[in-house]
């Protein structure tokens, strides 16, 4: 499929409306993205015609839902490429697969003296379940720290790594600067210390075509609202030999074998880690979204959403006293700004009064914030159904409120 | 003039106003009129919680009013610290524990926040109002 804009825009009904009389200009596509028709229709046609719990029914909709469930878990694992389906996990997102990652190693792996890597880049999601790993065992949070680009020091990433590490967890793209990181070269490097890595692809997974097996990750999360899903669902993906060997997260119903009242045997992976009723209708509409996204094609998105996010830079550039904040050579969706003596909540307030959604504050990065000597930002952040028409509707707004401020 | 004569001009004044940019502009133009808080009370333990924006607030009893002065690093916040105070101001602690405030909802600043920001509101004003409390309590 070509990449047709208008088409695309049209899937979109929540974008056909006006905000205080102006045609919404939706920017904040980082915090969420908005549900194609496709996958709004899902959900209600599943709840009119499927729905019954899985895993557990004999009867003709419990059989018919389940296999919905897994052929959704089917989808997700040809879309990150993992080699087998038992490899995903349906979780409640990016957060809830890291928090199931970090209390795995807590429980079965880290100890004292060990050493856990993260980066200045990280979202407080991938930064504090770490932290609290760290007090838990007595392990040590090493950061890989930033250039003034935002870009990751990969020599101190070099001399950070040893035996020591017990595990690697990195933002695939950085949330509040769109910084593209090198994960590949990293994940290798990081290997060649036998160190597993997780990668957080919240901010990838929408943009860049991510292959798990091309990269070579032992564990990925992201999460279905940012890629067009709906919110309370995600995956974590995990090599089969991992799954395997850590202990379960939740416990309940549907992880078990045998139950008896003194013990119990768990389930096979990925049954394992997912205790209860999980949101098996949020994995249906998850699988919906990554086939609509698969349709148009992640190369084409990612061609289109790179175009627009040079000539936003280009625009926004052109206006005086504006600075870009992270300026690293390779970038996707993310545009994060401070204006010259006006308050990113100001401009915010004023952008929203001319229809333009824009997210404002620290972005969920406060130690990044701080060591950039900042108290937080305007972001700007791109999906497939943005245009130049809207970048230059953002460059005018923000002329506007410079006029106010002046 | 009483609290609700100050209450009803705020009113007034913002009613010319059709468009959404203009109310804005006007809160813009209103910020310098806060009363400028001191700066060794920047500090924070005067600061508000729940304003996006940071938000110093100060106060003092001076034969029997309240004397409010304020501060924020963010111009909006400020005309919006100004208005309070234009309407507190120099007034006893009990008049502003029973205050009804109804202009905030009249000029369409209330419904028309959003919750984060509607917080900081609401957070400025149970500052102001934990203030007149203190000085009733101290007073009696």
């Amino acid at each position: 499929m070509s990449f047709d804009i208008d088409k695309i825009r049209a899937d979109f009904p929540i974008l056909q409306q006006t905000v205080y009389g102006k045609p919404l200009v939706y920017l904040d596509n980082g915090a969420t993205t908005q549900k194609p028709n496709i996958v709004i229709d899902r959900i209600s046609d599943f709840y009119r015609t499927t729905n019954a719990n899985v895993h557990r029914g004999v009867h003709f909709l419990s059989d018919k839902s389940t296999q919905e469930y897994e052929s959704s878990r089917d989808f997700v694992a040809q879309f990150l490429n993992a080699s087998s389906s038992k490899e995903i996990i349906f979780t409640k997102g990016a957060t809830d697969s890291i928090n199931l990652i970090a209390d795995a190693f807590t429980q079965s792996i880290l100890k004292k003296g060990d050493q856990i890597i993260v980066s200045a880049l990280e979202h407080h999601a991938n930064l504090v379940p770490w932290q609290i790993a760290c007090q838990k065992t007595g392990a040590e949070l090493k950061i890989i720290p930033i250039n003034e680009k935002g870009e990751l020091i990969q020599s101190e990433f070099e001399n950070l790594l040893s035996d020591k590490v017990k595990i690697f967890s990195i933002a695939h793209v950085s949330n509040s600067l769109g910084t593209i990181n090198p994960v590949k070269e990293m994940i290798a490097k990081a290997h060649q210390f036998n160190i597993p890595v997780l990668l957080d692809a919240s901010q990838s997974v929408q943009h860049i075509e991510v292959d798990v097996q091309d990269l070579d990750c032992e564990f990925l999360a992201f999460s279905g609202h940012k890629i067009y899903a709906p919110t309370g669902i995600g995956a974590l993906y995990g090599k089969t030999e991992w799954l395997e060997k850590l202990p379960p997260y939740q416990s309940g119903g549907d992880m078990i074998d045998q139950v008896s009242y003194i013990s119990s045997t768990y389930a096979e992976i990925p049954l394992k880690f997912e205790a209860g009723t999980n949101n098996y209708v949020g994995a249906i509409a998850l699988a919906e979204a990554l086939k609509y996204v698969q349709n148009i094609g992640l190369k084409n998105i990612a061609n289109y959403e790179s175009e627009l996010l040079n000539y936003a830079t280009q625009k926004l550039n052109e206006i005086e006293a504006l600075k870009i904040i992270g300026t690293a050579d390779k970038k996707a969706s993310a545009l994060s700004f401070i204006i010259d003596k006006i308050h990113n909540y100001d401009l915010g307030m004023i952008l929203d009064k001319m229809g333009i959604a824009v997210r404002t504050g620290h972005h969920c990065t406060q130690p990044l914030m701080n060591k950039l000597g900042i108290n937080g930002t305007v972001r700007a952040s791109f999906a497939i159904y943005n245009t130049k028409e809207e970048v230059d509707k953002l460059t005018n707004a923000l002329l506007k409120a410079q006029q106010m401020f002046s | 003039m009483t609290i609700n004569e100050i209450q009803d001009q705020i009113v007034e004044d913002f009613s010319v106003f059709d468009e959404w940019l203009d109310k804005y502009q006007y809160l813009i133009d209103l910020a310098t009129d806060t009363p400028q808080i001191d700066n060794q009370f920047k500090t924070n333990q005067y600061l508000i919680n729940g304003c996006q924006s940071r938000v110093w607030l100060h106060a003092e009893l001076k034969e029997g009013l309240i004397y409010f002065t304020g501060d924020s690093d963010a111009i909006i916040t400020n005309g919006i610290i100004s208005l309070l105070i234009k309407v507190l101001n120099k007034r006893t602690p009990k008049e502003i524990i029973e205050i009804n405030l109804y202009f905030i909802d009249k000029i369409g600043l209330s419904q028309n926040l959003s919750p984060t920001r509607a917080n900081g509101l609401a957070a400025m004003l149970k500052q102001m109002k934990l203030y007149a409390v203190a000085f009733d309590a101290k007073s009696k």
